[in-house]
């Protein structure tokens, strides 16, 4: 069982994708990390040793920018955007759409489920 | 695409000029702009902005925290502040 930054690694997944279960690594930056600690990209968890799960642990440590850390600094910049009145601050507050998406439709990743009068239309089309 | 970082922040002309002016100065007044597209640079620092937002001015009060963001993020455009959820339930009545 390896644990790195402070997550359990899926020990029988590729190194490449177990590395993705960390947050704030993806794909690609698993690859590079790899690269760095020189172990293969396909060697399963379960089957590295100590001395290259160090490795690892070592490189990640090094560039930082993984789980709480990561996202402390998000959260950091988003009050940051809040705090000096800007109008992304503003549309965080209101959970809209920051990058000048149109909310008139869509945006429900922002917006959360739907709310309000779906159940009422409803009825009322099927009155006429 | 992000501007490119050889050319630096742009910050219009006639603007940058007054606040250097008053920062040679030492003095603090307010100056009116209509330049929303202005980058802050660290000259801005302690000033204060009115902004134009289409109708009237914005007074912004800069600080260390805002270099870098332009002028306009700081004086909203639009009013919308969001339908009323009376309004919401009179639509809805209207065609029953």
């Amino acid at each position: 069982m390896a644990r790195i930054a402070g997550v359990d690694l899926p020990p029988r997944k590729r190194a490449e994708i177990a590395l993705t279960h960390i947050y704030g690594i993806g794909r690609a930056r698993a690859l590079a990390i790899l690269a760095r600690a020189g172990v293969e990209a396909g060697k399963k968890v379960k089957d590295w040793s100590e001395e290259e799960a160090n490795h690892i642990r070592q490189v990640i440590e090094e560039q930082g920018g993984v789980e709480g850390d990561l996202r402390k600094e998000i959260s950091m910049n988003i009050k940051r955007l809040i705090e000096i009145g800007s109008y992304r601050g503003l549309r965080h507050r209101r959970n809209l759409p920051v990058r000048g998406q149109r909310s008139h439709t869509n945006a429900r990743t922002r917006k959360g489920p739907r709310r309000g009068t779906v159940a009422n239309k409803k009825k009322a089309s099927a009155k006429t | 695409m992000a501007r490119s970082v050889k050319k630096g922040p742009f910050v219009d002309g006639h603007l940058l000029r007054r606040i250097q002016e008053m920062n040679q100065r030492n003095e603090k007044k307010v100056h009116k702009t209509w330049s929303r597209r202005s980058t802050l640079t660290p000259e801005f620092i302690g000033h204060t902005v009115a902004v134009h937002n289409g109708r009237k001015f914005i007074p912004v009060y800069v600080t260390e925290n805002m270099v870098g963001h332009k002028l306009g993020e700081f004086a909203p455009t639009r009013t919308f502040k969001g339908h009323s959820v009376k309004a919401a339930a009179e639509k809805t009545a209207a065609p029953a």
